[in-house]
């Protein structure tokens, strides 16, 4: 019944959350509902006794890279009311509309079809998507942390490396499209400079 | 397992007891501050030979209540250019999280690190026949907690400073992003270095881990590096002198919070004080056992009472929050460029080091290493060894990568480099500087 409840409620914040991103017209508005929403699933995490998944939530994705976003838009000074009435690209409402039809209709899919198969037990939660095998563990408080990281560095470490790489090559790339810029857009900033 | 409100139903008791805890602790909180700031106000007076507060109250003591309720009453300002709903969501948006964080904090309690033993309390104390811990909430990922908290807390003075519409709180705001995000992942680091040592995300298994012995308190047994960058990157994050470029008062008027008056001002106000009061509690609780006693004297039995603890984590906290009044009296503000250098160049790279050295170490003592057989301790030394070794390579490579990239922008840009036998850092020649700005 409480477990309903939260959930409810979480919900609502995260859907609310959600239709905040699209629907506001200034992009700090926008962001601040992408907190709030980001905090619903956290909750939604809470609910289902993840609570290591749900802090990661709140610092990496509501604080961290919201943060970024916000700092991106204040600094660039994008924070006022923009024009929608143009396409940037041609043919990208289409596009984009058939693309969220898609998706939608793939996520009802798989709620519809999924679920327990009917030859197996149904704690054994083989899906009918992939037709493999969750791993479907009780976790324990204590266990939590240590499973999870178990898993990430044993099981998945080829995707955890991988990732790494990926993100390395992201910072990599940002720095070098931003130091090929010529001289003449140099501002002079070295210690030192000032005084000359 | 889990919180009973969300298994079997809830118990009447237990409601009685959250909701006691939860007042308790926002007492406690607000009276905290209250000190907080008074303290630091006839601190940093005597550190500059003036008196500071002395009429309101014996010391001076009612001062704080004074201006709070002075404060009330002033006008309400809300400037037109504003955005009226974020910029009266942001005093609150920094307040709510500095308040929440000090609930992971256990306060009190008597912690022996003895979880076979007979009678063992290890934090909990019962009262009316119920177990509990001396914190608001004994979540199991705690410290993550504290991280999740401070992290939201820079919303609070980046909203702020946008909201207001006008152009010192936007750069304050800005400041104070760039220096959050350099910061929080120094913090994050040498918390992990802690996390590693403890086995253990809860802070009042933190605490317990430590008690009882000098050599198992955590700043011991990370080898003090952690502390040190944490102590550096917690004054950073809470905006503290000498890290207080947000609002630096000949730059920026007051930074993210020019166009606040009123109890908004003074609910900023309260946030920051508040914070330092909970960045103190955390660092005693990570590195210095909490409730814990420092080590067990034989001589005297401490009575396992929960007061006991509650006087030796006010008396470990007292030294930290002198710590932090005594950097502000002392140290001059960072330039910004010195200031994104330290985080960026010194404290990631020393604490992510410093973690896997740790990390190293640990596999070494269980002996998993083999490069002498049988003898953990000659492979730890062994590892040690290698790890300054690779440290040193590591360190003697970015100062080099650092010069280099120096060199090359000023080439870049037609300088030439001079070094100055006088100082650690390089100054440009100043003849050809000035060429170059002809040239623009």
């Amino acid at each position: 019944m409480v477990d309903l409840i939260s959930f409810i409620i979480s919900a609502a914040i995260v859907l609310g959350g959600a239709l905040g991103v699209v629907l506001f017209a200034n992009p700090v508005h926008n962001a601040l509902s992408l907190i709030a929403s980001f905090f619903g699933v956290a909750v939604l995490f809470i609910i289902q006794e993840a609570h290591f998944l749900a802090l990661v939530q709140i610092v990496v994705y509501g604080g961290a890279i919201v943060v970024l976003f916000l700092f991106v838009i204040m600094l660039l000074g994008v924070d006022r009311i923009e024009a929608v009435e143009e396409e940037a690209l041609v043919g990208q409402r289409g596009t984009a509309l058939l693309a969220g039809v898609l998706l939608f209709g793939v996520l009802l899919g798989g709620l519809f079809f999924s679920g327990p198969d009917a030859d197996v037990a149904p704690e054994a939660g083989r899906t009918a998507i992939t037709g493999r095998q969750a791993q479907v563990v009780p976790l324990t408080d204590e266990q939590n942390v240590t499973q999870l990281g178990r898993d990430l560095f044993t099981r998945n470490i080829l995707a955890f490396e991988a990732t790494g790489l990926l993100l390395t090559i992201a910072t990599v790339g940002a720095v070098v499209l931003v130091r090929n810029r010529g001289a003449e857009d140099l501002v002079v900033d070295e210690p030192g400079s000032a005084a000359a | 397992m889990g919180h009973p409100f969300l298994n079997d139903g809830v118990n009447f008791g237990d409601v009685i007891m959250v909701i006691v805890m939860v007042v308790i602790s926002f007492t406690l909180c607000l009276v905290a501050t209250m000190l907080m700031v008074w303290f630091e106000r006839k601190v940093v007076s005597r550190l500059q030979n003036r008196i500071g507060p002395n009429v309101a109250g014996p010391f001076g003591l009612l001062q704080t209540l004074a201006d709070g309720i002075k404060l009330f009453f002033k006008e309400d300002l809300v400037p037109t250019r504003s955005d009226p709903f974020v910029f009266k969501l942001a005093p609150y948006l920094s307040l709510i999280p500095a308040f929440l964080t000090f609930t992971v904090v256990p306060i009190a309690g008597s912690f022996d690190n003895d979880p076979i033993a007979e009678g063992s309390v290890n934090g909990s104390s019962t009262i009316f026949g119920r177990e509990f811990l001396w914190q608001g909430a004994d979540l199991p990922v705690g410290i993550l907690f504290f991280l999740a908290m401070s992290s939201l807390g820079i919303y609070g003075i980046m909203l702020a400073g946008w909201s207001s519409g006008s152009k010192y709180p936007l750069l304050g705001s800005v400041r104070a992003t760039a220096q959050a995000i350099s910061y929080e992942a120094a913090l994050g680091l040498s918390l992990a270095a802690v996390i590693l040592v403890s086995g253990t995300l809860s802070t009042s298994g933190i605490v317990n881990g430590q008690a009882g012995d000098l050599a198992r308190l955590n700043i011991v047994a990370t080898g003090f590096i952690p502390f040190i960058v944490f102590l550096i990157a917690g004054t950073a994050e809470l905006n503290r002198p000498p890290f207080d470029l947000v609002e630096a008062e000949q730059e920026l008027v007051g930074g993210f919070h020019t166009e606040y008056s009123s109890i908004r001002f003074a609910l900023f106000f309260l946030a920051e004080f508040m914070n330092t009061v909970t960045m103190g509690a955390i660092i005693v609780t990570l590195f210095f056992g909490g409730p814990a006693p420092l080590f067990d004297l034989p001589l005297i039995d401490f009575p396992s009472a929960w007061y006991i603890g509650f006087i030796l984590f006010f008396a470990k906290l007292l030294v930290f929050l002198f710590i932090f009044v005594w950097f502000r009296a002392t140290l001059p503000r960072l330039r910004y460029d010195q200031l994104m250098d330290l985080g960026w160049k010194v404290l990631i790279p020393i604490s992510l080091g410093w973690l896997i050295v740790l990390g190293a170490i640990r596999v070494a003592q269980d002996g998993n290493v083999g490069i002498f057989d049988n003898s953990p301790t000659a492979d730890t030394v062994a590892v040690l060894l290698i790890a300054f070794v690779i440290g040193g390579l590591g360190y003697a490579l970015l100062r080099k990568a650092v010069e280099n990239a120096r060199t090359d922008r000023l080439a870049e840009a037609g300088l030439t480099m001079v070094a100055n036998p006088d100082s650690d850092e390089l100054s440009v020649g100043s003849a050809t500087a000035h060429d170059a700005h002809g040239g623009h």
